[in-house]
């Protein structure tokens, strides 16, 4: 280091060699105290605000465990994820309205949904009708078969030649880029909504209004993330997606079939980050960009709760939602994407394998 | 016991990169037998099971499983034939439970799995008491036992034991080996690659000595074990 004698320098080394244990046990109490803290002081507080924060936390959740599930059996970050939740909502996008970007105004290909009879009607208090849910389930489909086709064409290769983690991170960098020039191609850059309209306010108990759009993301991401638990800790496929990640060398020493695993993650990671994209396109505007600023409270999430480990991401998520949400009541919101930003900057200092995971590096 | 060889390799050329390790290696099993590799470090004891099993290509030879070819084949289809492997180290998945890793074990299996998982842990009891356990928690030996258990629930023809004996310590040395005699009993043909020469032989019908990637010696593990060459090279006599 530049300007410090030497053996300042090895003093210092060796003071935090010795306090690193103590620093350890402190980083991790300390981050636990203060989550409890978030939490608790937010729901007393800002109850409003805490339960949006967990509405909006329920949608990182579905982004943040495929990120995870990715990182866990193929090792790598992968940027594209949030891009990719982005073309989610724009093919259910498409799928409900046909509409794609045109010289002048759009051009309605005449393919949406919304034309069949009584498509758009409202369910309930919803804001839309049984259509989009068909444009959810396109969307699903379509994400899962481009993420395979992905890995086929880009990621697989790389597997083969043995390429370095790097590599891949960069190729999903790359991935990401196309992806948004796709959707900026073909939908433009002007923000989009699936129905216009107005929305119902529900009022709940302890003086905390939804929309009932908002109920409905909650209940959608807490079955799923409930299912993907089912996956994972129940059924063979999971268990195997767990043992691959654990130890892919192993796994196909016992025969578990790797390449057909990965496939699989894909698949899942894929359909899960579609319908997130879909339920934060029903809560805010489509835009191209929404993807990019997307990243980083996925990857904070993820890494809060340990990359690989499905159960701190949805823990992540719901601090980093609660966190982005609360921090209104002293920042402009503008700022809420800084908030995700300082998380993940605190806990790649003090907490490189998240809240559950060992010591720091 | 014997009913001509369950397991034949021979003339096993393989390596990494551009280095051959193992320069035309031979050998059998015959169904129900204990065979034991030995040989000095580097020797390629190692090695010859990886290739056996599919995890590095030959370059040459042949492997055969209950007289069906089964060279190059790629693991899973190894495993579906009936043969079955422990790698020396990692050979626990350490964030599954020991239910889930023996679970994996027979990841292949149709059918029989919960029966199977029965008789595996009458063999392991100090397992079954730990089922619901992560398999990161469990001690060096614990986890030895359960790789060995893993391999063991897809209910091999053969089994590719690669230095089950390795950093335990005597103690456990002792039980795993016990263990390895009993499975062997039990009438699963076994190939034991070991550091261990001694206790390998001993527990052996026949053994193998390798040496620089190379057929040494060949025979009755008793004669092995009274061989003067094995006993200067190996057995430190």
């Amino acid at each position: 280091m530049v300007g410090l004698p030497a053996r300042l320098n090895d003093q210092l080394a060796e003071l935090r060699h010795r306090f690193r244990p103590l620093l350890d046990a402190l980083s991790a109490w300390g981050l636990w105290v203060l989550i409890g803290a978030l939490f608790v002081w937010a729901a007393l507080d800002e109850r409003q605000l805490f339960v949006v924060g967990i509405v909006v936390g329920s949608i990182y959740a579905l982004g943040a465990l495929g990120l995870t599930l990715i990182y866990g059996i193929l090792k790598f970050g992968n940027f594209a994820h949030g891009d990719t939740m982005m073309l989610g909502a724009y093919v259910a996008y498409f799928v409900l309205t046909g509409r794609i970007v045109g010289e002048r105004t759009d051009t309605n290909t005449g393919l949406g949904l919304d034309r069949l009879p009584a498509a758009t009607d409202r369910l309930g208090d919803l804001t839309f009708g049984y259509a989009f849910l068909l444009a959810v389930a396109a969307a699903v489909i379509v994400i899962a078969l481009v993420s395979v086709g992905l890995d086929r064409v880009i990621y697989r290769p790389l597997r083969r030649r043995g390429s370095s983690i790097v590599i891949f991170a960069i190729a999903s960098l790359g991935v990401a880029l196309a992806t948004r020039s796709v959707i900026l191609f073909v939908w433009g850059p002007d923000s989009r909504v699936y129905v216009s309209g107005i929305h119902r306010a529900r009022h709940l108990p302890f003086d905390i209004v939804l929309k009932t759009d908002q109920i409905f993301v909650l209940i959608v991401a807490v079955a799923l993330t409930a299912a993907m638990y089912l996956l994972l800790f129940r059924t063979k496929l999971g268990k195997a997606m767990r043992a691959t990640a654990d130890n892919p060398a192993l796994a196909r020493v016992a025969g578990i079939n790797t390449e057909q695993t990965i496939v699989w993650t894909w698949i899942i990671g894929g359909a899960l980050v579609a319908v997130a994209g879909v339920l934060l396109a029903l809560q805010a505007n489509l835009t191209p960009n929404l993807g990019f600023f997307l990243l980083l409270p996925l990857f904070a999430a993820a890494i809060l709760g340990g990359l690989g480990n499905p159960v701190g991401a949805l823990l992540g998520a719901m601090v980093v939602g609660v966190a982005q949400e609360t921090s209104v009541e002293f920042l402009s919101p503008g700022y809420k994407a800084s908030v995700a930003f300082f998380i993940l900057v605190v806990i790649l200092l003090l907490r490189p394998h998240g809240l559950f995971g060992g010591r720091t590096r | 016991m014997t009913t001509g060889p369950v397991l034949e390799a021979q003339g096993v050329v393989a390596g990494y990169g551009e280095v051959n390790i193992l320069h035309g290696v031979s050998l059998r099993v015959d169904g129900g037998e204990m065979v034991a590799v030995i040989g000095p470090n580097g020797a390629g004891k190692s090695t010859l099971l990886k290739a056996i099993f599919g995890l590095l290509p030959l370059r040459s030879g042949r492997v055969f499983l209950k007289g069906q070819e089964i060279t190059n084949l790629s693991p899973d289809e190894v495993v579906l034939r009936g043969l079955s492997y422990v790698p020396q180290v990692e050979n626990v998945f350490p964030s599954l439970t020991v239910l889930e890793n023996l679970e994996m074990g027979a990841f292949v299996r149709r059918n029989g799995v919960r029966h199977r998982l029965q008789q595996v842990c009458e063999l392991f009891p100090d397992l079954a008491g730990r089922r619901g356990e992560v398999a990161a928690r469990l001690s060096g030996g614990q986890r030895q036992m359960l790789a060995v258990a893993r391999a063991l629930m897809l209910d091999p023809e053969v089994l590719l034991l690669d230095e089950p004996s390795a950093s335990l310590s005597p103690k456990m040395v002792a039980i795993i080996f016990d263990r390895i005699g009993i499975i062997n009993q039990a009438g699963t043909a076994i190939l034991l690659v070991e550091q261990n020469a001694k206790e390998a032989l001993s527990l052996s019908h026949r053994g193998y000595v390798l040496a620089m990637g190379q057929n040494r010696l060949e025979g009755e593990a008793k004669g092995l074990l009274e061989n003067a060459e094995v006993a200067r090279l190996y057995l430190g006599a």
